[in-house]
């Protein structure tokens, strides 16, 4: 089973964080997986994405021009990639931030108002894009749970661990909104 | 099995020479291959390499020349405009004949470009880049793991022929992240008789030179040279191909757009069409025997190359296909990397011509 997706968003929402997480979490179950950045001369504020391939099987490109998943954290990136998304795929959007929704029928969409609900039930805007992620994982089932756990672990360099029960929380929170 | 770990291709290159021994790392930061010098200064100190951040690639590959000179395991990253500033060296040290890796994770050009992906440096690596004439082995990886293993096969590659080797790789293979599987450091025992070592009572000086003022020893020269080169032609062709038993239309691609191009075959092949896919890993010396082998197949009917540039691998394609059969050409320049379904459209549509 192929997943394409795709995270974007403005750059220091931890767009290509959270996609790197995931891949992670998929390379510890044994899946095969690729990350490709958008490296342009992006800054914070800017726009920044990257496209991310879960397979059973070796991957052949990992450039992906239509996606199983996007996930739209700002509005320029809604509008570019809801044309993108496979039919019957899965859109994720920030609904606390951005203004004009999807507009498509025939692809599962989900609002999740994550800068809102990190804002206030975690007091900390920055884990937002975990609890993306969460939700995501809820929904569709790549990695488990506890594969996302065992990758912030290994991928968060020692000084930052004392930040991982929060990006837990904000894990089960964005489970809990789907 | 080694260590497996969840790298981008720059870092992936770049544990690869220091598992391979490398001795000595010159370098001058470039978008977008950066992390290599990022990653080796970082693990300096944990290893018994040099490394030193050049004032310029100009510096850097003269640098690699005296490293090399003095018998030392010696590299070089950079990317395009920066590979350009190198040349004159290149030329020098294959004239000198000493062993080196260089690596150029290429963007888009020509000038200074733009900091995306590029494969419009094919000309220049494959046919000389500097003046004279040399050749050098390049090697194109496509993949993550192949930025290591194909680390390592220049490393020896350099040594086993005494030529500076090319890793021509791209920015989006040197960006991206994948599984990869790190081989055991690999214990590195220099044999170098010929390098400036210090001369001792017991031999002649060790001269490394790449003046030679008089004609016939210039000659002489060019002809062990060439001699070189032959040989490193009929033993190091290296390609990788994908459906190729029964392909009737053929793709020619290295680089990220063969990581592409096996997605092409793979969308070809759900509606029927015959495709297969041949990758050439050394650029030179260029699989032409096994093309011209494939293109003399009575069920072939066509070739295409696919490339991020104006059109330039197809050149080589075309010499090996000689007339044979029609080849044609697809590409995209600015560092856009051309889509799956653009690709089949064209080769639907000039298929549909033959």
């Amino acid at each position: 089973m192929l997943n394409e997706m795709i995270f974007a968003g403005f750059g220091g929402q931890g767009v290509l964080s959270m996609g790197k997480l995931l891949a992670y979490a998929a390379m510890k179950e044994g899946r095969e997986v690729s990350w490709m950045p958008s490296y342009g001369p992006e800054m914070r504020g800017g726009t920044a994405n990257c496209m991310v391939n879960v397979s059973d099987k070796p991957i052949s490109s990992p450039i992906v021009t239509m996606y199983d998943v996007v996930i739209a954290l700002n509005q320029p990136s809604l509008d570019k990639f809801e044309p993108k998304v496979k039919k019957g795929g899965i859109l994720i959007w920030e609904s606390s931030t951005i203004k004009d929704g999807p507009k498509r029928d025939d692809i599962r969409v989900f609002a999740i108002p994550a800068v809102d609900k990190a804002n206030k039930e975690l007091k900390n805007v920055q884990v937002m894009n975990m609890l993306i992620l969460g939700a995501l994982v809820k929904i569709n089932d790549i990695v488990k749970r506890d594969s996302l756990l065992v990758a912030l672990k290994e991928t968060l360099p020692e000084r930052h661990h004392k930040l991982i029960p929060l990006n837990e929380k904000a894990i089960a929170l964005g489970m809990s909104l789907v | 099995m080694g260590e497996i770990r969840f790298m981008k291709g720059n870092e992936a290159l770049a544990e690869a020479a220091i598992r391979a021994g490398m001795q000595g790392y010159f370098g001058y930061p470039i978008t977008p291959q950066s992390e290599v010098i990022e990653y080796l200064a970082a693990e300096e100190p944990n290893h018994d390499y040099t490394l030193i951040q050049a004032e310029s690639e100009v510096a850097s590959i003269n640098m690699v020349y005296g490293g090399a000179a003095a018998g030392a395991r010696v590299m070089t990253t950079t990317s395009s405009p920066g590979y350009s500033l190198m040349q004159e060296g290149v030329s020098y040290i294959a004239c000198a004949e000493l062993p080196c890796v260089v690596a150029n994770v290429a963007r888009g050009g020509p000038g200074l470009g733009t900091i995306q992906a590029g494969q419009g440096d094919y000309f220049q690596a494959v046919k000389g880049g500097g003046h004279g004439d040399y050749r050098q082995i390049v090697l194109a990886p496509n993949s993550v793991q192949e930025m290591v293993d194909l680390t390592i096969l220049a490393f020896d590659l350099a040594d086993k022929y005494r030529t500076p080797v090319l890793i021509l790789s791209d920015g989006a293979i040197g960006q991206m992240m994948e599984k990869v599987e790190l081989p055991e450091p690999i214990p590195y025992k220099p044999d170098k008789p010929w390098a400036t070592t210090g001369k001792t009572h017991d031999r002649e000086r060790n001269i490394i030179t790449s003046l030679y003022i008089q004609s016939d020893d210039m000659e002489k020269k060019n002809i062990h040279l060439q001699r070189k080169f032959k040989k490193i032609e009929e033993n190091e062709v290296r390609y990788e191909e994908y459906m190729i038993e029964d392909a009737e239309l053929i793709i020619t691609a290295y680089g990220v757009t063969s990581r592409t191009s096996k997605k092409i075959v793979d969308l070809a092949r759900e509606s029927g069409i015959k495709m297969g896919l041949h990758r050439p890993i050394t650029l030179w010396p260029f699989p032409a025997d096994r093309i011209s082998e494939l293109a003399n197949k009575n069920k072939v009917k066509a070739f295409f190359s696919i490339e991020m540039s104006a059109g330039q691998m197809v050149e080589d394609v075309k010499l090996s296909v000689n007339g044979v059969k029609p080849t044609f050409f697809y590409g995209r320049t600015g560092g856009i990397i051309p889509t799956p379904e653009e690709v089949i459209d064209f080769i639907q549509k000039k298929a549909g011509e033959l």
